[in-house]
């Protein structure tokens, strides 16, 4: 057959207006577009009956009150219970995509003993009988070869039953070494117990005030109970007050702030101490409060009769703004006129503690911000910081000792907190590693239990912790999800998330008002869990002798209502207890120092003889090496404490934050300028204890010769939603021990950055 | 006809956000997802694939250190009510998968309907549109969050926010169910309203005198994003900052000072 060029086309051509012209392709687009929607793999979510359940969540100190929304046995959402005393129902990022933990691709559904290396994730799945067991008897072996003191414990947070039952398993068993992640909560603890005499935590009648300075407060970043600040914030717009931001970087509460003071990083206590003397000067503090009811404001003798200068003298001495601003970078005038504000208003009141709050920071700063409160009288009363006493509900008999629990306790902690250096500090953890690689205490850690906590995440110098972690033979943690912390572990017992399990939630940080909060079950466990405090007093139980002897209770779930008595039922039925009437003690009743008034100086802290303190507290590094400093920053999109981000608020990360799996770190323009650095490019960040693939962003948010990295990144367990993208900042900062306390109050670290 | 059976009077719903009290937070968005199903994917740093209803802009104010500034800018689907409901969306799509409710003011998108074209997208000024590229997966076991409230989209199909129309349909059943004519101002709110921990967000009847968004939106620092395209959105912002409030639109650089004007 001989087909013609012509006669080929017009068939072509036929062809496809036929084709064109008939209902076909249309058909054949509609049926695609039908066929496409209905792959089979799409769920369908089913309905069914409608409830709600009120609970508490406790992804953070901040015990927000919370509302589930269930669909038949299913959680389907979390929102924020509506008239709760801490957040009427408004929710942050993290506590509204909590599903995303309880039916997350990284809970640890049974109990798990290590096969294979440490860390190579090769597991099996053991029965509780064999997982309490194992515990019990490596426990036991550590305790009858003479070394109790030899196992060490890390707790997430420091109140309620659960961090009780664990101190008191360690009494009981015989060790000095219970540790609790530290926060600036514990910075402010000390500075309460020094300058009021009392053991209490701070509470911020923040919604009251009407001039907030906050010291590099990250007051809408996490700081405190983050949803109460937020609404506290709201509060302060709506009535026109005043927040007034001191940070080296533009953070958004520097953003949100009525004005910015670009201090230099690390002296904000300089400029709280110039703004005392600026008032102190000027006349403008509350005489009536610091004539009653101060002492030590003017010169004062201790009881061996050696004289002190007061803080008046100390203050009027070495920081005037024109001193102080050649340190903190911040104009005289405007330490003045910031004084005189400040002093000037109705309800005046500071705050410290950097960012989220997540390192408890110099104790100096602490007591100079704490100074300027008292100063204007801004203690114990409305809009001011409050002393409530710490949650005192466990009340437990001492549990009895044995021959070897008494000997076990006699020995120096390994942390360093001991009634020596450090008498105010209860325990040091980021003081963990040093005293484990170093072996001061002398004697070695045989074995270590974590629960709530992800040290190997969260403590800075992240390779010392490793080193600390990798000597210890035997590491238990009682984690939900498989975080990297107990990717390192022996052996994962692990609990109910916060949304299976009923415990009690003491003291959401910064309410000025005595809060105990009930979470409870919404639904039923998913995994073969157990509430941890029922795995310890199993473990307890099966190494019997004293220890067992220490726990009474048939369950956790026993105890916890023993425990609470008469406020079960309340609890229970409102998931609350509030102590509604509450006023904070009067100024005549509020001190419990030996002088029963407000201590603008104590004999611990004799400021006037610490000759540094108009330098920054030190941090790591050389200038001639690392002629930067690199700072962290918080985000609320970025949950920078034991969990890490949900795969929600992994996605909110923003553009400038995260590239891929490469973090931006900020830099001023002129300073990348100087290093050859343009945007977006990669580059090397080196401190003095860590290196680090980069890109750098150019920022006008921050000044020149400071860096910034935000937390939260750098996950190298946990979900691929998160886990390796970025950097840990902590693996690139070496903590700084206070010379007060011991904690961790290092801002920053010296750093250099270079082209890769 | 249909609105002869509801026997109320056209609604406007709108939103008024007040920049001043957004702290960009991320919790509205968190909260959308949650209650929207909205899919997530492992990588989520191009911001031109990642799904967002309400997405949370970040804007600079371009000035040097230490004057730089920064404010955030929540952005949920504008629901356009253009020239008597022709939003430049509505009016393209040619399978009627996204339409405009006199009764609401709701721009619906039935994914049902879309198969995918994306002229929506393209015509959309405010990027509130995004395509559902991949097919979405959950993490096993996490399908048990899923709302049977909305929806879960397919490969092919174009999504965007919705001011949790679901969230008025159930609302308006109990209504009906009463016998009541109204809904009360609270008894509809989208979910980043709800879950705003900042009381930046308020939701509600821009017709209805008794709803604060009435009186909001007539606030001297109103103003809303694009202006002068003529698409009449229903998303007003607040900003005490001139220069927030001139990034609102394309003005130029001789234009004088930005003025919200009352609406």
């Amino acid at each position: 057959m001989n087909i013609a060029r012509r006669s080929f086309l017009a068939f072509l051509i036929g062809g496809a207006a036929g084709t064109a012209l008939s209902p076909l392709p249309w058909k054949l687009t509609d049926d695609l577009s039908i066929w496409t929607q209905t792959w089979p793999w799409t769920p369908v979510p089913p309905d069914g009956e409608y409830s709600y359940v009120n609970s508490v969540c406790t992804l953070c100190p901040g015990g927000c009150g919370i509302t589930v929304r269930k669909v038949d046995n299913r959680a389907v959402k979390i929102e924020g219970m509506a008239g709760h005393p801490v957040n009427d129902g408004g929710i942050c990022i993290l506590g509204a995509s909590g599903l995303q933990l309880l039916y997350g691709p990284r809970r640890v559904k049974a109990p798990m003993r290590r096969v294979g290396e440490r860390g190579e994730g090769k597991w099996e799945t053991i029965s509780w009988d064999e997982a309490i067991a194992a515990a019990a008897e490596k426990l036991e072996g550590i305790r009858s070869a003479g070394n109790p003191q030899g196992v060490a414990c890390m707790v997430g947070d420091r109140y309620g039953t659960v961090p009780s039952l664990f101190e008191r398993f360690m009494t009981a068993y015989g060790s000095p070494n219970f540790m609790s992640d530290a926060a600036i909560e514990d910075s402010y603890r000390i500075t309460l117990n020094l300058m009021h005499g009392k053991n209490a935590i701070p509470g911020f009648d923040a919604g009251n005030a009407d001039f907030v300075v906050s010291f590099g407060s990250g007051v809408i970043e996490g700081w405190g109970s983050p949803v109460r600040m937020f609404l506290a914030h709201g509060k302060w717009k709506d009535e026109n007050k005043t927040l007034v931001q001191v940070e080296p970087r533009l953070s958004n509460t520097a953003a949100k702030a009525d004005k910015w003071v670009a201090v230099q990083p690390g002296t904000e206590a300089v400029l709280a101490l110039s703004m005392a003397y600026v008032i102190i000067k000027e006349n403008l503090y509350d005489k009536s409060f610091v004539a009653e009811n101060a002492a030590a404001f003017e010169d004062w003798r201790d009881d061996e009769g050696k004289t002190y200068p007061g803080f008046k003298t100390f203050v009027l001495n070495g920081f005037s703004p024109a001193d102080a601003s050649k340190v903190t970078g911040v104009d005289p005038s405007l330490i003045v006129s910031l004084a005189r504000s400040f002093a000037g208003a109705e309800k005046p009141l500071a705050l410290c503690g950097r960012g989220k709050g997540n390192t408890p920071g110099s104790l100096h700063e602490f007591m100079a911000v704490h100074a300027l409160n008292g100063l204007v009288g801004a203690i114990n009363r409305p809009g001011g910081v409050w002393a409530i006493d710490v949650p005192d509900y466990v009340t437990w008999p001492k549990p009895g000792l044995d021959e070897a629990a008494r000997a076990g306790l006699e020995k120096p902690r390994v942390d360093g907190a001991d009634g020596g250096a450090y008498p105010y500090t209860e325990s040091i953890i980021s003081g963990f590693a040093d005293g484990v690689n170093s072996g001061s205490a002398g004697y070695g850690v045989e074995a270590l239990l974590v629960s709530g906590a992800n040290p190997l995440y969260t403590l800075r110098d992240a390779q010392a912790v490793r080193k600390a972690f990798d000597s210890i033979g035997f590491v238990v943690s009682f984690s939900s999800y498989m975080d990297e912390t107990a990717a390192q572990a022996d052996l994962i017992l692990p609990n109910h998330t916060y949304l299976e399990r009923r415990q009690d939630v003491p003291a959401p940080f910064g309410l000025n008002m005595p809060v105990i909060g009930m979470s409870r079950p919404v639904v039923p466990p998913q995994f073969d869990t157990r509430q941890v405090g029922d795995s310890l007093m199993g473990i307890a139980r099966k190494m019997g002798g004293s220890v067992g002897d220490a726990f009474g209770w048939e369950s956790y779930e026993a105890c916890l209502k023993e425990t609470m008595g008469a406020a079960w039922e309340t609890l229970e039925k409102d998931g609350i207890l509030v102590k509604a009437d509450y006023a904070p003690e009067g100024w005549g009743e509020a001190f419990n120092t030996p002088s029963k008034k407000f201590q603008f100086f104590t004999g611990a802290y004799r400021h006037g003889e610490n000759k540094d303190l108009m330098s920054q507290m030190k941090i790591e590094g050389e200038a001639a090496d690392f002629p930067l400093i690199l700072i962290p920053y918080d985000s609320m999109r970025l949950a920078s404490g034991p969990v890490a981000d949900t795969p929600f608020m992994a996605k909110t990360i923003e553009e400038d934050v995260l590239i891929h799996d490469d973090v931006y770190v900020q830099v001023n323009p002129a300073t990348a300028a100087s290093l050859n650095l343009r945007e977006g490019k990669v580059a090397e960040l080196t401190t003095p204890v860590g290196k680090a693939r980069v890109r750098v962003h150019l920022s006008e948010g921050i000044g020149e010769g400071v860096i910034a990295l935000p937390t939260g990144l750098g996950h190298w367990a946990n979900s691929k939603y998160i886990a390796g993208k970025g950097v840990n900042v902590n693996r690139l900062m070496s903590p700084v021990a206070d010379p007060v306390s011991g904690l961790d109050a290092a801002w920053g670290i010296r750093a250099k950055l270079a082209r890769a | 006809m249909k609105k002869a059976q509801e026997h109320t009077a056209p609604k406007k719903y709108g939103m008024v956000i007040d920049l001043d009290k957004c702290t960009g937070c991320g919790a509205c968005m968190a909260a959308c997802m949650a209650e929207n199903n909205v899919p997530f994917r492992e990588d989520e740093t191009d911001k031109n694939l990642s799904i967002t209803w309400l997405r949370v802009y970040k804007l600079t104010n371009g000035k040097k250190f230490p004057n730089a500034d920064v404010c955030y800018l929540p952005r949920p689907c504008m629901h356009c009510e253009g020239h008597h409901g022709h939003s430049p969306c509505v009016s393209v799509c040619p399978a009627t998968a996204t339409d405009y409710s006199y009764d609401t003011g709701i721009v619906s998108q039935i994914y049902t309907r879309c198969f995918g074209c994306r002229y929506c997208m393209a015509a959309c000024p405010y990027h509130v549109r995004y395509f559902n590229w991949w097919d979405p997966v959950w993490p096993e076991g996490m399908e048990k969050m899923l709302s049977p409230n909305v929806s879960v989209r397919t490969r092919g199909v174009v999504e965007k926010c919705s001011f949790c129309f679901h969230r008025y349909q159930i609302a308006m059943e109990k209504v009906r169910y009463e016998g009541r004519a109204e809904l009360a101002e609270d008894e509809y709110q989208t979910a980043c309203t709800q879950a705003c921990p900042a009381n930046a967000i308020t939701f509600g009847d821009l017709n209805n005198h008794d709803h604060a968004v009435y009186k909001l939106k007539t606030h001297p620092d109103a103003f809303r994003l694009l202006e002068r395209l003529g698409t009449n959105p229903k998303v007003y912002y607040i900003s005490s900052r001139e220069w927030v409030r001139r990034q609102g639109d394309n003005y130029l650089e001789n234009e004088g000072k930005v003025v919200a004007k009352a609406h």
